[in-house]
């Protein structure tokens, strides 16, 4: 089970830049390991991360093995209009999280 | 000057505890968190929660809080209502004497007790995932709420005992003996070959270190319920002292210092 906490301003202006943290809890297994029998720990990662702002993509994040457990990434954007900021996390063992928040444009 | 002191009449040490404990005391003014102690960087991703990889415990522990679980199909939250606001300033009273077992229980024994026996769930693991998560969601609601253990005549024993056993530390083995005893166990009448050899340094047992891993031992060979019978475990036998492991306590201490 992941979870996910995410920070955005919940005002911005119009055209300001505003910053976005992120932070999902998720152990990791690089797929690179292996077990006492010597057999290999399949891989488990999140392997995209996509930020939709009204519906539209303004962030998109490839993630590789070996990046981080609990990746925690922050990235800025344009506040254009109020409305909904979502975040979507996928990767293996068919994992899909998502979470979003509201924001108020001036 | 303590430590020597220590040294010299380590077998009167019994009775020098009473007053190392009160000249080692830090006086309540001086005392510093450990968020004193931390790097810059270290505070920046305490101070924000959006940062912070201990809030993600918090925001699982909150999920938990409501499922039902066990055989009784209870959650936390059937009992205690909304966590964010029953538990403000709770974690700040742990431990806390249990009538019940009339001892001090910690939080997480609190939880585990409210697991077994309302939940009729299973105990969670020490540190496991889930335990920690509960814990520092509940612990959470005690932010910025100073520390209020009750000292009262149920756990002043107690805290006694923990200060007699907190204080010695950084002194000479001797003293830490004493430990053993007066939990119970019954220490090896002579010491294991390990502890002759940490004041030579040759056996890379720092005596600062040394407590701690004897109360490992300590505690393994309580949960054990008797000496440990398998000689690879010798750091279980060396301690226990009792007639069935004593002849592998005269284990070499290079087989003992590296199990600890």
């Amino acid at each position: 089970v992941s979870s996910a906490l995410v920070n955005v301003p919940p005002r911005a202006r119009r055209g300001e830049v505003i910053e976005i943290k992120t932070l999902i809890s998720h152990p990791m297994e690089t797929g690179y390991r292996r077990n006492q029998l010597g057999a290999r720990i399949p891989r488990d990662i999140i392997r995209l991360f996509v930020c939709t702002y009204n519906g539209t993509e303004v962030f998109r994040a490839e993630l590789h093995p070996a990046i981080a457990a609990n990746p925690f990434l922050v990235f800025s954007t344009v506040a254009t209009e109020s409305g909904t900021i979502a975040f979507q996390w996928t990767g293996d063992n068919g994992l899909s999280a998502t979470e979003s928040a509201a924001i108020v444009v001036d | 000057l303590s430590g020597h002191g220590a040294r010299l009449l380590g077998a009167s040490a019994l009775t020098l505890l009473a007053w190392t404990a009160s000249a080692g005391e830090i006086p309540p003014a001086e005392r510093r968190s450990g968020y004193d102690f931390m790097s810059r960087e270290t505070r920046a991703m305490q101070d924000d929660d959006t940062v912070n990889p201990g809030m993600l415990g918090v925001l699982e522990g909150g999920t938990l809080w409501a499922r039902k679980t066990g055989t009784a199909g209870r959650a936390c939250a059937d009992c205690h209502g909304d966590g964010r606001a029953s538990m403000k300033g709770v974690a700040a009273r742990y431990p806390a004497f249990d009538a019940a077992l009339k001892r001090p229980v910690n939080l997480e024994q609190r939880i585990n007790l409210c697991r077994t026996e309302r939940q009729q769930a299973p105990a969670l693991a020490y540190e496991s995932r889930e335990l920690l998560a509960l814990t520092a969601f509940v612990a959470r609601q005690s932010r910025g709420v100073p520390i209020d253990v009750a000292v009262d005549a149920r756990t002043k024993p107690f805290i006694d005992n923990g200060r007699a056993a907190f204080y010695p530390r950084a002194q000479s083995r001797s003293s830490t003996m004493a430990a053993p005893r007066s939990t119970g166990v019954r220490a090896s009448s002579t010491l294991p070959a390990a502890s002759v050899t940490t004041r030579t340094g040759a056996s890379g047992w720092p005596a600062t270190r040394s407590p701690r891993r004897i109360r490992r031992a300590i505690r393994s060979t309580v949960s054990n319920g008797r000496a440990s019978a398998r000689s690879s475990a010798g750091c279980a036998t060396a301690w226990s002292g009792s007639a069935p492991s004593r002849t592998s306590t005269a284990r070499p201490s290079s087989s003992s210092s590296s199990c600890f």
